[in-house]
């Protein structure tokens, strides 16, 4: 009984091991959403200038797994994301709506103009950005991926690479789309 | 002296707030409420610092929305709530207490406790110095013992 008393301390020691061990490979970007299971919030986004669509409401997301992706004419990670969601959208797999945030919209035009369009529909956010607050976004790009009945069901958290796509994301859509 | 005068205008000095004045409430009671509650919600850009510290963009935009909220007559509770349902408790810089925080909150505690619990076993099972009772010497070991103090009288 008194040998085992003195392993406690090596117990002890393990355990925090773990939990320290744990603690070192996660990401302190990535804040785990509260919003997973849950409607997509309420907007009305207007439109970008001369891109011919209607903008982005709540409507828009009802009755298809659709991927909604936050991104800006400023931000230089969306830059690197965004061929791969070019690509995403040749495949045909899922629809892809755009928020442009905290943007001036003749600037997120012209972006989409010069890095490709993979959009259905793009809704422009602009500061204070209360759209992208409501998906309790907290930088971009970040990608969610919202169900048929219109609840958010995964938030992906930096620029979309191959890996993330088919390791995570794409798995995702097809179980949704079962 | 001009030490001191630079010591003392640091302790005066109040810390600048990242709120610039165009974003201020004019009600000052509402904007202290604003940046009390402010400084408890975490930047999620700096994470370290508080939306009122954080010159962050998406912390200002927090910094307008809460404003806003006051401004529309929201209590305290309501708005720091409308900020946790977008963000979750991570937004707190000050975390609640509650179900999945009690082992953030009383693990420190709980850790104290089985410290001076096994320190206090611990010197109770030991002997103490005192608790061995003293043998006097015998006469042979005085003997010794003057014989030595002597000598060490003569050196």
């Amino acid at each position: 009984m008194r040998r085992l008393l003195y392993l406690l301390p090596v117990a002890v020691f393990g355990i925090l091991a773990l939990f320290f061990l744990r603690g070192l490979t996660l990401n302190p970007r990535e804040i785990p959403s509260v919003l997973i299971n849950r409607p997509v919030p309420v907007m009305n986004l207007a439109p970008l200038p001369g891109r011919g669509d209607t903008g982005l409401t709540t409507a828009d997301l009802k009755g298809r797994v659709s991927l909604v992706n936050i991104y800006g004419s400023w931000c230089i990670a969306c830059v690197q994301e965004h061929p791969y969601l070019v690509k995403i959208k040749q495949t045909g797999i899922v629809p892809i709506h755009g928020i442009d945030w905290r943007d001036d919209p003749v600037e997120g035009a012209k972006w989409l103009k010069k890095h490709g369009d993979p959009y259905d529909r793009v809704g422009v956010d602009p500061a204070p950005g209360r759209t992208a607050i409501d998906f309790g976004v907290t930088g971009a790009p970040e990608t969610f991926i919202v169900d048929k009945d219109s609840i958010i069901r995964y938030k992906h958290i930096g620029p979309v690479t191959p890996e993330a796509w088919e390791q995570t994301l794409l798995p995702i859509i097809k179980e949704l789309n079962k | 002296m001009k030490r001191l005068a630079l010591a003392l205008m640091l302790a005066v000095a109040a810390p600048a707030l990242a709120a610039d004045p165009s974003e201020m409430l004019k009600d000052p009671v509402l904007e202290k409420k604003a940046e009390d509650l402010g400084k408890e919600l975490r930047c999620l850009v700096c994470q370290n610092e508080s939306i009122e510290d954080s010159n962050a963009d998406l912390a200002r935009d927090l910094r307008v929305i809460v404003r806003e909220r006051f401004a529309k007559g929201e209590s305290s509770d309501q708005v720091k709530q409308y900020v946790v349902d977008r963000y979750g408790d991570y937004v707190l810089l000050n975390p609640p207490f509650k179900g999945t925080t009690l082992v953030l909150w009383l693990g420190p505690f709980a850790l104290l406790v089985v410290a001076v619990g096994a320190a206090f076993a611990f010197f109770r099972r030991r002997p103490s110095v005192n608790a061995t009772p003293v043998v006097p010497l015998s006469t042979e070991e005085k003997r010794r013992l003057d014989a030595l103090l002597k000598d060490g009288d003569r050196s």
